[in-house]
């Protein structure tokens, strides 16, 4: 028997490579049909079809509007605004009554039991005024909105919605050299970037999923639509009466995530003209039966899979930066502290392109997770302009129950409309946050993607804001 | 729903041999696969079996990585893993090489493809291909709830026989079928049902000659391989994992059962990629 036997794999593999050359290449396809007729056979066999069911008949009505030429990208628009319209409205109260409890009433009890077991006034501060109170705004600030965007963005999920949005989309992706998938690596930004950047794997060329990965990140995330809804009900919403206010902010997120895909296209359009030249790869996109969401489990799931495991990151990294923050105004270099120098250095960058150093300062010191740099903004601004009505002093982070007390102290520090709106243009084109670089360096595995996926946005940002700033003061909202 | 189906998804009739163990892999008897098609529903099979709750997601391509999860039935252990949802096993997507890789190397002791009732045709192109790879599986039929509303009926006897490996119709969503779908499980886990494949016949006899060649070759070296012919097709294909496979033994590996238990698998870089990315969300 031994005799007869191929010994080696080598001998093995050679017979193989023989017989390919005898096979030649129309083996693939051969193949292929051969399980494709089989597959067709077998469902001929077993499958029977009553034609036009009603609810075949409605899920195809369905698609024909709502991936309709004419009414696909208003509908898209119109649900999206309702979501962040419901989100706003829905928001503020639970914010007011988390920041009363976690602020006012557990924050002082922290710093009595702090004095009472024989803490010294500087870590005292630094666990109470710095560490916890960071925590507790990122709280009241971010769960409420994203309790109640979730679930929302899970019920369209869970109903079929987003196959159909990347149908809408797919021609444009195409046009701009994209993967039609991106789309929904896009849609998935939404949540967060990081994650997205992982769901990049459906994308099988490895030069369309750079384009998706370099430009994910103008998809909002959640981490920023706390900045993008506040900035719109403080600056915009403002400006028109307090019964349509709701609805105006709610029209300027809409603008702003409107603007991202804008960018999306654009940078996409612009990569595949020059680094990442070549065809969009074909593919099909299949579209999902609409399925009645399940009620209670999206609500389980969202909130578990997505709320508490964001909120719970947000308060991870709000910790440290709580510390950054109470530890630079309180450490005093020539009689003043670290921030106030800080701030006084970037103030000139900032102000060219309609910021301030504050925010540029915030950003720095958000660079781990965009979920703080809103409290970051408040504490810094507090801190420079030297208002003394609110916060219990330096580097402490201080409760705001209402929008027109964070206005106030925005005002205070000099801000206008211009300002909120460049926030809202810098949140969302900026940088990604080191988690979702992280991520891009893994996945990707090259240091110069991840460079360029954190450089591009960056400059971009720059760039916009320096122009909006120009026009905004020709215009006179500076 | 009538009444045999209440009790099918009532939790006192299946908690008695079922238990639901999450994310407690520990040490297990057997490996289950859940393989099939993005979006059919494996994610929600997944969570009907282990307890957990992984997020579903009604668009394709939601799972990208694989994930783990237990359960206890009989008083066995047996461990889930979810593949990423693909359309075939032939290209090498990222996702689509996680799955063929686990279903290859990772040697499960049942393949569940997880199949949508209103779309069988398709979807039978994946299972005949992960029946090339694996004698141990069952076929999953869900979605029929959604098919029966669509006017579509599979006669699921027909295909068991078609395929050779039991068909078990479910509504995972709702969970009905999980039961029955248990119960084959186990059967072609333990052994007590013997699968016998359904393996495509080439129509070419050119390549049909050089197919049975290649087969029994391999045959001769990797003995006892569950899919020499799979492999063969591969070969002769020129797909360069499987021919490092050959190459570097770790095909040969797979032939004791009992090594490759102690060895696990050995993941390739690909993976364990995957798995770091993974652990950043977990």
């Amino acid at each position: 028997m031994k005799a007869h036997k191929p010994s080696t794999t080598e001998e093995l593999i050679k017979t193989a490579q023989a017989l390919r050359w005898e096979v030649g290449t129309e083996l693939h396809d051969a193949a292929i049909e051969s399980m494709y007729r089989e597959a067709a056979r077998i469902a001929q066999r077993v499958v029977s079809t009553k034609t036009a069911e009603p609810a075949a008949r409605f899920d195809r009505t369905l698609d024909r509007l709502l991936t309709s030429r004419l009414f696909g990208f208003p509908i898209m628009f119109l649900m999206l605004g309702v979501v962040f319209w419901i989100t706003i409205e829905g928001a503020n109260v639970p914010s007011g009554f988390l920041s009363q409890l976690l602020v006012d009433t557990v924050h002082p009890a922290l710093k009595e039991i702090g004095v009472s077991v024989g803490l010294p006034w500087w870590l005292n501060g630094f666990l109470f005024d710095g560490m916890y109170l960071a925590m507790a705004w990122v709280v009241s600030v971010m769960l409420p909105p994203m309790a109640i965007f979730f679930p929302l963005f899970t019920l369209l999920e869970d109903f079929g919605y987003l196959p159909r949005v990347a149908f809408n989309l797919d021609a444009l992706f195409r046009r701009a050299g994209a993967h039609g998938k991106q789309a929904l690596t896009m849609a998935m930004g939404y949540g967060c970037n990081a994650a997205a950047i992982v769901s990049t794997r459906i994308i099988d060329s490895p030069r369309e999923r750079i384009l998706a990965i370099l430009t994910n990140n103008f998809s909002l995330c959640n981490g920023r639509w706390p900045t993008q809804i506040l900035m719109a009900t403080i600056f915009i919403g403002a400006l028109v009466p307090p019964h349509l206010a709701g609805a105006v902010s709610a029209i300027a997120v809409v603008s702003v995530v409107l603007i991202g895909i804008v960018f999306t296209f654009l940078v996409s359009w612009g990569l595949s003209q020059t680094i990442l030249k070549g065809e969009a790869s074909m593919f099909s996109l299949e579209l999902p039966p609409y399925r009645p969401p399940r009620l209670w489990q999206t609500l389980y799931t969202s909130v578990i899979d997505r709320t508490l495991i964001v909120l719970w990151r947000a308060v991870v990294w709000a910790l440290p930066a709580g510390a950054v923050i109470w530890l630079v105004s309180n450490i005093h270099v020539g009689g003043q502290n670290l921030a106030h120098h800080i701030v006084e250095a970037l103030d000139p960058v900032g102000i060219l392109i309609g910021l301030n150093g504050v925010i540029l300062l915030a950003y720095i010191i958000a660079i781990p997770a965009n979920e703080i740099v809103i409290p970051t903004i408040l504490m810094l601004t507090v801190l420079v302009t030297g208002i003394t009505d609110v916060g219990s002093g330096a580097g402490v982070m201080f409760e705001l129950e209402t929008e027109s007390a964070t206005a106030a102290i925005l005002h205070a520090g000099g801000w206008t409309l211009l300002t909120g709106i460049n926030l809202m243009l810098f949140s969302l084109l900026h940088n990604p946050c080191s988690t979702t670089l992280y991520t891009i360096y893994k996945e990707t595995g090259s240091a110069k993607w991840t460079w360029l996926s954190a450089l591009l946005p960056l400059s971009l940002a720059f760039i916009v804001c320096f122009f909006t700033a120009q026009i905004g003061r020709l215009v006179g909202i500076g | 729903m009538g009444p045999l189906e209440q009790c099918e998804v009532c939790p006192v009739n299946t908690q008695s041999k079922l238990q639901r163990l999450g994310i407690d892999v520990g040490k297990y008897d057997y490996v289950v696969a859940l393989a099939g098609n993005p979006n059919v529903g494996k994610s929600t099979v997944f969570n009907a079996l282990t307890g957990l709750r992984q997020h579903t997601g009604n668009w394709p391509g939601k799972t990208v990585v694989r994930a783990e999860g237990a359960f206890s039935y009989e008083g066995k252990r047996y461990k889930v893993v979810d593949l990423p949802g693909t359309y075939s096993l032939l290209s090498t997507s990222a996702d689509e090489e996680v799955a063929r890789e686990f279903l290859l190397f990772g040697q499960p002791d049942v393949t569940v493809i997880v199949v949508d009732a209103t779309r069988l045709e398709r979807n039978l192109n994946l299972v005949l291909q992960v029946l090339e790879i694996t004698n141990k599986a069952v076929v999953c039929l869900n979605l029929v709830d959604e098919a029966r509303r669509h006017g579509v009926t599979v006669d699921d006897r027909g295909l068991a026989r078609d395929l050779g490996v039991p068909v078990v119709p479910t509504a995972a969503r709702s969970n009905q079928g999980i039961p029955a779908l248990l119960r084959a499980m186990a059967d072609v886990a333990t052994g007590v049902f013997i699968c016998k494949p359904k393996r495509v016949p080439m129509d070419s006899p050119k390549l049909r000659k050089a197919v049975e060649e290649l087969t029994s070759n391999i045959e001769k070296v990797f003995p006892g391989l569950p899919n020499a012919r799979w492999v063969a097709l591969r070969l002769l294909e020129g797909d360069q994992r499987v021919l490092e496979a050959v190459t570097s033994g770790e095909l040969g590996r797979l032939t004791d059962r009992t090594v490759a238990r102690g060895l696990e698998f050995s993941l390739t870089q690909e993976q364990q990629r995957y798995e770091s990315t993974q652990a950043i969300y977990h």
